[in-house]
């Protein structure tokens, strides 16, 4: 999902009401026309309906009850269990409320990591990259690898290349460069969260670098040739003229980063496998972990609403930042 | 406008260190697809001594790759017509007509995208499992339900997309073709769809990279017979040995066609991410 904050719906043109024509259409014209706009949706709210939106309720009413497998064929009649899930997601003095919480703030330090490596090098090689010069589109080409890859290919990769005794990664460091003692490990223990956070870069920083590019495009040339001729230096060109017409670009983008790699569940599945280590112990797999490791679904679930209420909490408190900062700008 | 050298310099040494990460596991891939076993189990080589093309004709018979790939195109072909035709229907409404409940609408599916994945999947494997009892329809373990999911996960960003493609296509165009006797679906395909191709196809290489490339749902919602290769590509470890030349011969054969398609239509994604995304 890209793009800016809100869809603008276009210049809303006046309803074409031909003036003294004589209404040539039967009612059944006019109802056709009032319908079609429904008409065409109904097929995406049907499946939005279905997919996302049903589920949700259903998770929310699941993580209110005690549902464990002997209910799973028919869970509506299994017992309701008040907030109990709740009070067990949130009681961090207890085994299963800490390790949800060391998760949680394992992903937001994670993420917060991520997304800066991944949004400064994108904006470096798009604005590297902005001037032609030989090979240009070659590189550019070769950028979007990373994007283009599956995710599992590309991750399953990396886990080859951090293998402790036939990993590139320890032959370069090890026997190569002798920085280390003895070879690490690196898929498990505490080194797991850099291993995670070099592929998530790996595989995140492309899309930005995309989006950028794009946005780039839409600085016209002639604000660059105005200021050269000012004297500005390309540095100075960067600072006062790249970066703060990025600036609605950027709001976007950072918001898009943020959600995808707090979600991530791809990366750290197939990097690490069904359990991950507890310094990369990623809020998405923990709940998986949690839901359909211990067929406790209604802990779950539970921990899934209160994600849920977070991730919209942060973003509305983001557009609403972003938003009221675009309009002091704009004023 | 010359550029000072320092700026050449940054840019030389920023780009070859940069290239050099996003190849490396490129390199690896390749030259360990072309590794005998004892080669790619010991120590890390950076030039293969001996080479073979054997893990290429072993992949086919360790696991039975060939049913997932066929079963990954099916899924994801599926997926992604059905996902580009609805959503072409829809951003169609929203793009030319005002109605009732048309704000709602575009928010309502754009805050979907936020959620984890994982919120959805026992909601959802839970009403597949009652659709089944209740009707005969198997939508969980079978490939319905894996299209069905995948389709509607690349959903709302094909709506937003193509909303802001269509609506930098003038309406004096669609008016016209109705003014010369077209119906609102003539105006659609004849005139705003051929207009909008490089939209069209950059949401359609999404949604084709979107299927093909998630694991989670894939994992849980697949049987032997339906497994796609996001999963089966984990068939290549025993209980004592992981066949790394044949893993990554795997790899880079699965990729591909994604890769190759990526590329070849890498100018539309950059035209249809500009013109439909950043305004």
């Amino acid at each position: 999902m890209t793009t800016t904050a809100a869809p603008t719906t276009g210049e809303r043109t006046a309803r074409k009401n031909h003036p003294g024509a004589a209404p040539r259409k039967r009612r059944s014209g006019r109802l056709r026309r009032i319908g079609l706009p429904y008409l065409l949706l109904f097929p995406a709210i049907l499946l939005e309906l279905l997919v996302h939106l049903v589920p949700m309720v259903i998770g929310i009413v699941v993580s209110f009850k005690e549902l464990t497998q002997f209910y799973i064929r028919d869970w509506g009649t299994a017992p309701w269990a008040g907030f109990d899930n709740y009070a067990l997601s949130v009681d961090f003095d207890a085994p299963v409320g800490e390790a949800l919480l060391r998760s949680f703030l394992t992903t937001c330090l994670f993420t917060v990591l991520s997304v800066g490596l991944c949004w400064m090098l994108g904006v470096a090689a798009a604005i590297f990259m902005q001037e032609s010069f030989r090979g240009r589109g070659f590189l550019r080409t070769i950028f979007l690898v990373p994007y283009a890859l599956p995710v599992y290919a590309a991750v399953i990769t990396w886990s080859f290349m951090f293998q402790r005794d036939n990993g590139l990664v320890n032959h370069v460091l090890h026997d190569q460069l002798g920085l280390t003692g003895s070879p690490p490990f690196w898929l498990i223990g505490d080194n797991s969260f850099v291993a995670l956070l070099v592929v998530s870069v790996w595989k995140g920083w492309p899309f930005a670098f995309l989006i950028i590019m794009a946005g780039l495009q839409n600085i016209p040339k002639d604000v660059y040739e105005a200021a050269a001729l000012d004297g500005a230096g390309i540095w100075q060109q960067v600072r006062r003229i790249t970066l703060p017409a990025l600036r609605p670009v950027n709001q976007v983008l950072v918001l898009v980063l943020f959600l995808w790699t707090f979600n991530d569940f791809n990366t750290p599945f197939v990097l690490f496998g069904k359990a991950a280590p507890e310094a990369a112990d990623l809020i998405s797999i923990h709940i998986y972990q949690s839901s359909f490791q211990t067929w406790n679904f209604g802990t779950g679930s539970a921990m899934s609403v209160l994600l849920l209420l977070f991730l919209l909490v942060v973003t509305g408190a983001y557009l609403w930042f972003t938003s009221r900062g675009r309009k002091a700008t704009d004023a | 406008m010359a550029a000072p050298r320092s700026f050449l310099w940054s840019r030389r040494v920023f780009l070859t260190l940069l290239t050099t990460f996003v190849l490396l596991p490129v390199y690896v891939m390749i030259s360990s697809s072309l590794k005998p076993l004892e080669d790619v189990s010991g120590q890390f080589e950076w030039i293969p001594s001996g080479l073979t093309v054997r893990p290429y004709f072993d992949i086919w018979e360790t696991v039975p790759l060939a049913d997932y790939f066929m079963n990954s195109l099916i899924v994801a072909g599926a997926a992604t017509v059905c996902s580009v035709t609805i959503a072409v229907f829809a951003a169609y409404a929203v793009s030319r007509y005002s109605f009732r409940g048309k704000r709602v609408f575009t928010v309502t599916v754009l805050s979907t995208q936020m959620f984890p994945g994982i919120l959805f999947l026992l909601p959802l494997f839970l009403i597949y499992v009652n659709i089944g009892n209740a009707t005969g329809i198997a939508l969980f373990g079978s490939r319905g339900g894996l299209i069905l999911t995948y389709l509607t996960f690349s959903l709302p960003f094909s709506i937003w997309m193509l909303i802001g493609y269509f609506d930098s296509v003038p309406r004096d165009l669609d008016e016209a073709a109705k003014v010369d006797g077209c119906g609102p679906l003539g105006a659609l395909f004849r005139v705003i769809v051929p207009a909008a191709i490089p939209g069209i196809v950059a949401v359609a290489v999404y949604a084709f990279m979107t299927a093909w490339g998630e694991v989670l749902f894939a994992s849980v919602m697949t049987n032997e017979t339906t497994r796609t290769l996001a999963v089966g590509l984990q068939g290549y470890s025993t209980q004592n040995d992981v066949y790394w030349n044949q893993v990554m011969a795997a790899s880079l054969v699965v990729s591909l066609p994604v890769v190759a398609g990526f590329l070849l239509l890498q100018r539309y994604l950059v035209t249809g991410l500009t013109a439909g995304a950043v305004k």
